[in-house]
């Protein structure tokens, strides 16, 4: 397939490797030949018939997106006979188009406005009724427009090829054609809006964003998805100071066009009612608002009291905050604070990991690997409604590259029908059963594995022996929960670890120790709900809590302080596969403060010399400091992905109790996911997924 | 049954057993040299039977015209994959019904031709797939291959020649698209009856991905006499390049309307007046459709032709799927495209964008057009239409539609003239139209 062959475009020569579409081959020399239809990545259909072009030697116009290249091939794509055929595509396809452009969502940014101000016509001769059919809701996130619809079948395909989920088909024929979901009169889908995204024209819309703007009104800022661990690019359209859309708009980042269903539609969280807007204090028993110089006098007073008088202090940080804010809280508690009492929410054993693969090197899967890997084991995960993108990258490599799956799991998977084999264990007896697949592994000739929380301690160990066992390249992904999980660890938000997965060798409280203790003088919560499935906590300490919500530890809280969400603020954080992206401040939201800065206020009250405190100088410190981040910043600013190199040996006994992924679904996300109003519109897709809630 | 009296000048390779008492039984069959071609060809190589169709000058009958021994020779036969034997019997093209009848009266013959197939390409299993409005045909075939099993000639073992093969029947669900050969392969194996990207044609990625020879119902049902009598006998018949006989359907305003089998390059115009009869209640003959309703219209003028593939092409039309529709001097011509396009414009699978919109586009002008709507841009309008679509639709399709409707304003712009505002359809009194 890499040969190259030599052709002609326009009486240019170009070259390609042989097996290229033609219409991808010209792309890099500056020539474009338009479609519809096409679109890279998915079946093709050769149905819209606007890449028509001239091929010497061949009677009738082809299509250059079902031509291979060939030896010797000449093509002409500016002739006045193809030119004929692109202006009477359009003006077919407008025939019975509405032409509602001033009310279309999609106006501004429609590739069938696009193409016809480029080779349409600009007249019209059909002087017939249009067909009309009515729109339809199909369920609270998406809509449908027939007459806008020009069936390119993009979302019949993304949703069969690229979700595995197939809620959309073709109903009738001829002019009366009608993509039509799943259960007749709506949908039972992930609901991830992927249709509406690769839809060209307006026919499929957005529930939350329809009518809301108009797209050339909204600020487009690129920054990554706050939800899971994958680290998807989102494109945030910001209107006077809110979201109204969040897209990937320009395909770029390690998800490309994917954004799941909280992606896409969940970033109205930080726009809830219950959003808080003012600091709190408990008065008479009761939280009160208070003002942020009174709220930061009171926690810097009492710090400095504990501090002074030797108390303890614990603090339990956030699987959602930057890295820099991890890093400058660990700074705050080892060396403001005095105290090794620091700890976060542990999804996933990372740690145990690069310890076993000390010294080996490049053995952490990226998530390109995923979808280049011939073959990929899935271990104890739900992957599809855990990491819905890694799930789409796994589906991508098994169209792409034919790559073999294993999913061993508990219970059923989605990945169950792309898979090689699937095997059902009970859990924690997963890598026990990878014995039997040793044979199949070698032989694909290179595995990427990934585990989720029930594979930790030894077994990780056992699992890092079996892929050594192999002798074909191996690389790993330890799955963990949330969107900077794996930062938390590296940042050294545990008593076990500084940053950099320096071993601390110093003693302190972990989470579940924090909460029973009865000694705390101080408990400091950032961004995170400990208290969440718990009745109360065991001592009585001076609770001080960061969130955007009053959650129900924020409900026992002292002192709470409305803190900024992901997407008001700028940062980094690291993905599941360990790499690191540029997050941008989209908006600000009313009386709140970013973590960094309520972290900075606080040592500046309490006269603490910690260094600078802005994202800017954090990263850099963490970039000349921190073990493995040093990541090109050039790489982060142009919006990359910049791969970590932590690693080992990490000489500690990993707490392997400690670590508990919360099994997210697909519509969940930690404490956030319930305050955003599209996410809770939704029904749960019921399909026959396990859920690890389940076991 | 027979639906028409059989004329003299016939030639009867394929009709031979057409009037025989229990034409259809396996009895009447084997007793009128049933099966010999078979028996024949399994004594001879694979490449041998493709020589021997390749020699009959046999021509695919469903409408292409491609030759059918080339085709056969396409299938890969040392892939490791199964073939199979796949039968067009989806005959849908308004004009055509002479499919039925060979199912209808001879349906071992269709059954002797896919095993020859299957032979000449080491395929073990054949499927028949027939038009949804057939469904009478179902019972009469299933029951014919009920028979050929309970005779052995169906099976495992075929006769004991080691020859295993067996037929599967499949209906349509009434979608002329399904007649086209990869969207029938699609319909087949259950899925939405819209065409594939091609290549890779069927012979190599047909039925289920495997190799495939897809022929139709009338080419399957030539083999069995070509095998038989040998192929040099069946291409004497024709003409040059055009082996053999052809059932052509006489239809629209003629006298004996019929299924009738005549030697390939019978000229049109005798057609009509000897084998026809001539035009009906004495009228003159105004046009001819020679090949099913997506040929390009013959004026009367133009009907001195051989019937053959190459003749017709060098006329601008068809041989197509021999549906000679005969309309006589009453004929609006307007009316006559505007239900044309009507049956596009509904049998659109609406998979493409130019045949999608322009059969629909073009139905609503021809409607309009024809109830005196239109203008006079408007029959210019109606050719730019139909020149947007020919040759650039996903699948023939969109030709079948275009190709009849630039005729019909080429040949007859003046009777579309006299359609203009104002004035009423001059045949308005015509109470019959040849293709409704």
């Amino acid at each position: 397939m890499s040969d190259l062959v030599h052709l002609t475009i326009d009486g240019k020569p170009i070259e390609a490797p042989a097996g290229t579409l033609l219409i991808d081959a010209v792309r890099k020399y500056g020539i474009e030949i338009p479609a519809f239809c096409y679109y890279e990545g998915l079946a093709l259909q050769a149905a819209c018939r606007m890449c028509l072009v001239e091929v010497e030697k061949m009677p009738k116009l082809q299509t250059a997106c079902t031509l291979p290249v060939a030896e010797g091939m000449v093509v002409r794509t500016e002739t006045p006979v193809v030119a004929d055929a692109r202006k009477a595509m359009l003006e077919l396809v407008l025939t019975n188009h509405p032409l509602d452009c001033p009310v279309c969502d999609k106006g501004g940014e429609c590739e069938l406005q696009d193409m016809t101000f480029r080779y349409g016509a600009g007249e019209g001769r059909f002087n017939e009724t249009k067909q009309h059919i009515d729109e339809k809701q199909w369920s609270p996130v998406v809509f449908f427009d027939r007459p806008r619809c020009i069936l390119c079948y993009r979302c019949v395909r993304i949703c069969n090829e690229g979700m595995g989920v197939a809620a959309l088909g073709i109903a009738n024929r001829a002019v009366t054609s009608e993509i039509i979901p799943n259960e007749a009169d709506h949908l039972n889908c992930d609901e991830c809006g992927m249709c509406i995204d690769v839809c060209p024209v307006g026919a499929l819309t957005s529930g939350p964003y329809r009518y809301k703007t108009r797209p050339w009104e909204m600020d487009h800022i690129a920054t990554i998805c706050a939800h899971c661990a994958d680290g998807c690019k989102t494109t945030l359209g910001v209107r006077n100071n809110s979201i109204i859309r969040a897209n990937n708009r320009d395909h770029s980042g390690l998800n490309g066009d994917f954004l799941c269903v909280k992606g896409r539609f969940a970033f109205d969280y930080g726009a809830s009612q219950e959003r808080l807007q003012t600091p709190l204090a408990r008065v008479d028993g009761k939280l009160e608002p208070i003002s942020w110089t009174r709220a930061l006098k009171t926690i810097a007073a009492k710090f400095g009291e504990v501090r002074q008088r030797g108390g303890a202090f614990g603090v339990i940080g956030s699987n959602h905050t930057t890295n820099e804010e991890n890093y400058y809280l660990q700074k705050f508690a080892r060396q403001g604070l005095g105290t090794n009492n620091i700890d976060h929410h542990r999804t996933g054993d990372v740690i145990t990991l690069i310890d076993a693969l000390a010294g080996k090197g490049g053995q952490l899967a990226t998530v390109e690997d995923i979808y280049n890997a011939p073959a990929v084991v899935v271990l104890g995960c739900d992957l599809s409604h855990q990491h819905p993108m890694l799930a789409y990258q796994l589906r991508a490599n098994v169209r792409h590259h034919q790559a073999q799956i294993y999913p061993i799991t508990p219970g059923p998977v989605r990945e169950d029908n792309q898979a090689t084999r699937s095997l059902r264990v009970d859990k924690g007896g997963e890598v026990e059963a990878l014995g039997s697949l040793a044979a199949e592994l070698k032989q694909a000739g290179g595995v990427v594995i990934l585990y989720g929380d029930p594979v930790k301690g030894d077994a990780v160990r056992k699992l890092v022996d079996f892929g050594e066992s192999l002798g074909v390249p191996v690389k790993y992904v330890a799955l963990v929960d949330y969107s900077n999980s794996r930062g938390a660890i590296e940042m050294g938000l545990t008593p076990e670890l500084l940053p950099g997965m320096t071993p601390s060798n110093t003693g302190g409280m972990r989470i579940g120790q924090m909460l029973a203790s009865t000694d705390l003088d101080v408990l400091w919560v950032v961004g995170a709900n400990p208290l969440k499935n718990r009745a109360a906590l065991a001592g009585k300490p001076f609770l001080v809590v960061q969130d955007l919500f009053r959650t129900e530890t924020a409900e026992q809280a002292d002192i709470v302080l409305p803190a900024g969400s992901a997407y008001e603020k700028n940062g980094t954080v690291t993905n599941v596969c360990g790499q690191v992206q540029m997050l941008k401040k989209g908006i600000g939201a009313m009386g709140t403060k970013t973590d960094l800065d309520i972290f900075a206020l606080l040592a500046k009250e309490m006269k603490l010399d910690l260094g600078p405190a802005t994202p800017d100088a954090l990263l850099a410190e963490i970039r000349t400091t921190v073990k493995g981040y040093d990541v090109v910043l050039a790489v982060l600013a142009t919006g990359g992905a910049a791969m970590t190199g932590v690693n080992g040996p990490v000489a500690i006994d990993v707490p392997v109790d400690a670590i508990h992924s919360a099994n997210d679904t697909m519509y969940t996300s930690g404490s956030i996911s319930r305050y955003s109003k599209a996410l809770t519109s939704l029904m749960e897709y019921p399909g026959e997924l396990y859920s690890g809630k389940s076991k | 049954m027979l639906y028409n009296k059989p004329d003299p000048q016939e030639v009867k390779v394929l009709t031979r057993r057409f009037g025989l008492e229990n034409s259809a039984s396996i009895d009447t069959y084997l007793a009128t040299d049933g099966y010999q071609g078979f028996l024949k060809a399994r004594e001879m190589t694979p490449d041998d039977i493709i020589t021997e169709v390749k020699t009959s000058n046999l021509r695919g009958r469903g409408g292409a015209g491609f030759p059918t021994g080339m085709k056969w020779g396409f299938v890969p036969r040392t892939s490791p994959k199964p073939k199979y034997i796949v039968v067009n019997g989806d005959e849908s093209e308004p004009g055509t019904c002479k499919d039925r009848l060979l199912i209808e009266n001879d349906p071992h013959q269709l059954l002797e031709g896919m095993m020859i197939a299957g032979l000449a390409v080491d395929a073990h299993a054949g499927y028949v797939y027939i038009r949804g409005e057939y469904r009478y045909l179902i019972d009469i075939l299933d029951k014919a291959i009920a028979e050929a099993y309970s005779r052995g000639w169906l099976g495992k073992n075929i006769q004991g020649t080691g020859f295993d093969f067996d037929v599967y029947t499949q209906t349509g669900a009434g979608a002329y698209e399904c007649g086209e050969e990869s969207a029938l392969l699609e319909s087949l194996e259950g899925k939405r009856g819209v065409p594939r990207i091609r290549p890779p044609f069927p012979a190599v990625s047909g039925a289920f991905q495997c190799p495939t020879v897809l022929n139709n119902v009338e080419t399957y049902s030539a083999v069995p006499s070509i095998l038989r009598d040998g192929g040099a006998a069946f291409a004497s018949l024709g003409t040059p390049r055009n082996g053999g006989t052809r059932l052509f359907c006489l239809s629209g305003h003629i006298n004996r309307p019929g299924v009738y089998e005549l030697p390939m390059g019978f000229n049109l115009l005798r057609m009509i007046e000897e084998v026809g009869g001539g035009v009906w209640r004495g009228k003159k003959l105004k046009a001819v459709i020679p090949g099913g309703s997506s040929c390009p219209v013959l004026t009367a003028d133009e009907c001195d032709l051989a019937m053959d593939y190459d003749t017709l092409a060098k006329a601008k039309t068809m041989l197509g799927s021999g549906g000679v529709v005969v309309m006589d001097e009453d004929t609006c011509m307007v009316k006559a495209a505007m239900r044309i396009m009507r049956f596009y414009a509904h049998e659109s699978c609406g998979w493409c964008i130019p045949c999608r919109e322009g059969t629909a586009w073009l139905r609503k002008l021809l409607i309009r057009f024809h109830d005196g709507g239109g203008a006079r841009s408007d029959i210019d309008l109606i050719g730019d239409v139909a020149r947007n679509m020919l040759g650039r639709t996903f699948c023939p399709l969109g030709d079948a539609a275009a190709m009849p409707t630039i005729s019909f304003v080429e040949k007859f712009r003046g009777e579309f003239e006299a359609h203009l505002a104002g004035r009423p359809c001059p045949h308005e009194h015509a109470d019959h139209l040849a293709l409704v």
